[in-house]
């Protein structure tokens, strides 16, 4: 079954291995780009060689104005936890409500089962743009907006389609007769859910929370209009760092980038294993 | 007693009736097996036995208990599934303890257990595998070892073979019947194949249509099968049924009309008299082939010879029937030649009109 390691041979390596440098290149940029000193960043032709800096990574949290004379604290820590604390609670508030609807979907039926699950996708269906409007003005009368529990709503509501539909395609998977056997061998509804079935669909869960929390992770639009000032996520607040006084800080950017990308590195590069099975599942059990 | 009792068990999906009013006993001890064509309802019996059912109608006892409100876990029985229906997460040894859950046992008793049973079905080189790493027969018998490892009132089995080669198949066949003879627990054993319903079972129930045909031993379905699909199902190569007419019943003889040839035959069936339609059938291996024509032959033309080893299939053409013949590979015929066929007087079976079998004695 396992392939031997290099059996590919050197020339689809090298192959490989250009179309991934093609791929990273973007992100190595910035990672450059975010140890550079303002000037450096805007050299033209670019320096590759240069004099690595940490300026950038410090006036992410606190930076001196031209006109002020004392550093001032940015909030991006705030900002972070914001992001992280968010797109966290929604992703496992959707994870927690998907998982069980998708099992009740793909075990107990519903006389017009497909069709709910296709009233349930076709949320998805719209672009963002569309809904901004009544959904800001909800929020608006609801008082939601600006809160943490409305914007964690909405990026719940938002997971929730896709998690079903991906929760649901793993449930199908496994076998129904492993679950028959637990039914005979004394366990109860509980039991088979959280013992038999959860265990069985670990890697789909990963996937499912990985491609949650970088669609959560990255939205902007609706972080844009419908977060305050106390819950700003970073991709509004790297927005807004942009205008300035002396120009784009190119450096200051990259650094914030380069910051916002660890969390979701961290989290693949913990959850790869689960992923690629994730993503193969069903393809070689049986 | 570990007995498992049907009673007039009816299971209805939507307007589809997969067991019509279906009645079986099976006692301590007994192994019966429910054979039957793909979708004739014999899993679902199963499954309602098992409690993954619900029956419609009719009452399901398991040791002369009702159990129709019983949930599967309440219903102490072991099963085990066609596709072995192992935990997939779990290694051999704790599938084998996971049954044990609830019956609060210490650690070095089920250690214990796992190790009896792992021992009598050769599993211990796999213990700390997962099922995934097993081989298709170290799963069988890791789905069997996981029934046995309790002692539950009975043991269902659904098609526990069919996903086996063939000479793992006549091992496994040997090494079940073996183990179920030390247990004497009453046993239901699904299967489309009837050469396994023939070796393993004590008694053989032939179901078609969500009805059940024949509970009967496997010796008297073969022989003494009580209509044509019964005669038609069981047995390879398959029976010859011709449609006849009986056209003379005598003293000890009774004379038919077969594709237009007469055949005067030494047996009698008060039962008929002269003049019905009924349907002759005769087992391959019941008849012979005779050098000269007589009142008790019939002739036809060899079409094909298929050689099988020690013995020879031929089929003769005789009026536009296909009659199969197994004879012994010594006797040659080439294709084209006549033939005339002599019939085991008392390996004939006849059916009436209505298919049922016509016994010789009324």
């Amino acid at each position: 079954m396992r392939r031997q390691i290099g059996r590919a041979g050197w020339g689809w390596t090298g192959f490989s291995a250009v179309v991934s440098f093609i791929y990273f290149f973007p992100v190595l940029w910035i990672v450059l780009t975010a140890f550079k000193a303002h000037t450096d960043a805007l050299a033209i032709p670019p320096k590759w060689i240069f004099t690595p800096t940490l300026e950038n990574f410090v006036s992410v949290f606190a930076r001196a104005y031209i006109k002020g004379q004392t550093a001032v604290d940015t909030n991006f820590d705030v900002y972070f936890f914001n992001s992280i604390f968010i797109a966290g609670s929604s992703v496992l508030i959707a994870l927690i409500i998907g998982t069980l609807a998708a099992y009740g979907f793909s075990r107990y039926p519903l006389k017009g089962n497909n069709t709910y699950l296709f009233i349930i996708l076709t949320t998805r269906m719209l672009p963002p743009i569309v809904v901004i409007i009544p959904i800001f003005l909800m929020f608006r009368v609801s008082g939601l907006s600006g809160t943490y529990l409305g914007v964690i709503l909405l990026y719940t509501a938002f997971n929730l389609p896709f998690t079903i539909w991906m929760m649901k395609s793993f449930f199908d998977e496994l076998s129904p007769e492993v679950e028959d056997a637990a039914r005979l061998d004394g366990s109860n509804g509980y039991r088979v859910f959280f013992r038999v079935c959860m265990p069985q669909v670990k890697a789909g869960l990963a996937a499912t929370a990985v491609f949650g929390l970088i669609l959560t992770w990255n939205e902007f639009l609706f972080a844009l209009l419908l977060t305050g000032v106390e819950t700003r996520t970073v991709p509004v607040a790297m927005a807004q760092t942009i205008g300035g006084d002396i120009g784009v800080r190119w450096g200051l950017l990259a650094a914030i980038e380069t910051l916002f990308l660890i969390p979701v590195v961290v989290v693949v590069y913990v959850l790869q294993n689960h992923l690629l099975r994730g993503v193969t599942f069903g393809t070689i059990r049986r | 007693m570990s007995t498992i009792r049907l009673r007039k068990v009816t299971k209805r999906f939507g307007s589809l009736v997969a067991v019509n009013r279906a009645d079986l006993d099976v006692e301590a001890g007994e192994v019966l097996c429910l054979l039957g064509p793909s979708g004739c309802g014999k899993t679902t019996t199963l499954r309602m036995i098992a409690g993954l059912e619900d029956a419609t109608e009719g009452d399901i006892l398991i040791a002369e208990q009702r159990v129709n409100h019983l949930r599967p876990s309440q219903r102490d029985i072991a099963m085990v599934f066609q596709f072995y229906a192992l935990y997939p997460v779990l290694t051999v040894a704790e599938n084998l303890a996971y049954p044990l859950h609830y019956e609060r046992l210490a650690k070095e008793e089920i250690a214990k257990r796992v190790k009896r049973v792992a021992a009598l079905l050769e599993l211990e080189s796999v213990l700390e595998r997962t099922p995934g790493q097993l081989a298709e027969g170290e799963k069988q018998r890791a789905a069997v070892g996981r029934a046995i490892i309790r002692d539950p009132n009975c043991f269902l089995f659904d098609e526990p073979l069919s996903r086996l080669d063939i000479e793992q198949r006549q091992v496994m066949r040997g090494q079940i019947k073996e183990l179920l003879s030390g247990l004497s627990k009453a046993t239901v054993i699904v299967t489309h194949d009837q050469l396994e319903a023939l070796t393993m079972a004590d008694r053989i129930a032939v179901m078609r249509d969500g009805n059940i045909e024949q509970v009967a031993s496997p010796h008297r379905i073969f022989t003494e099968p009580t209509n044509l699909f019964v005669a038609g199902f069981i047995g390879t190569p398959r029976m010859n049924l011709v449609e006849a007419a009986l056209t003379e019943t005598g003293e000890g003889h009774c004379r038919f009309e077969l594709g237009g040839q007469r055949v005067r035959l030494p047996i009698t069936r008060p039962g008929l008299s002269a003049g019905s339609r009924i349907t002759f059938g005769v087992r391959p291996r019941a008849c012979e082939f005779t050098s000269e024509p007589g009142d008790d032959t019939i002739s036809g033309t060899v079409d094909l010879v298929e050689p099988m080893g020690a013995e020879t299939l031929v089929h003769l053409l005789h009026g536009e029937q296909d009659l199969r013949v197994v004879v012994d590979r010594t006797i040659r015929l080439a294709v084209g030649e006549q033939a005339h066929l002599r019939f085991e007087p008392e390996s004939v079976h006849l059916f009436d009109e209505s298919g049922r079998r016509v016994e010789a004695a009324a």
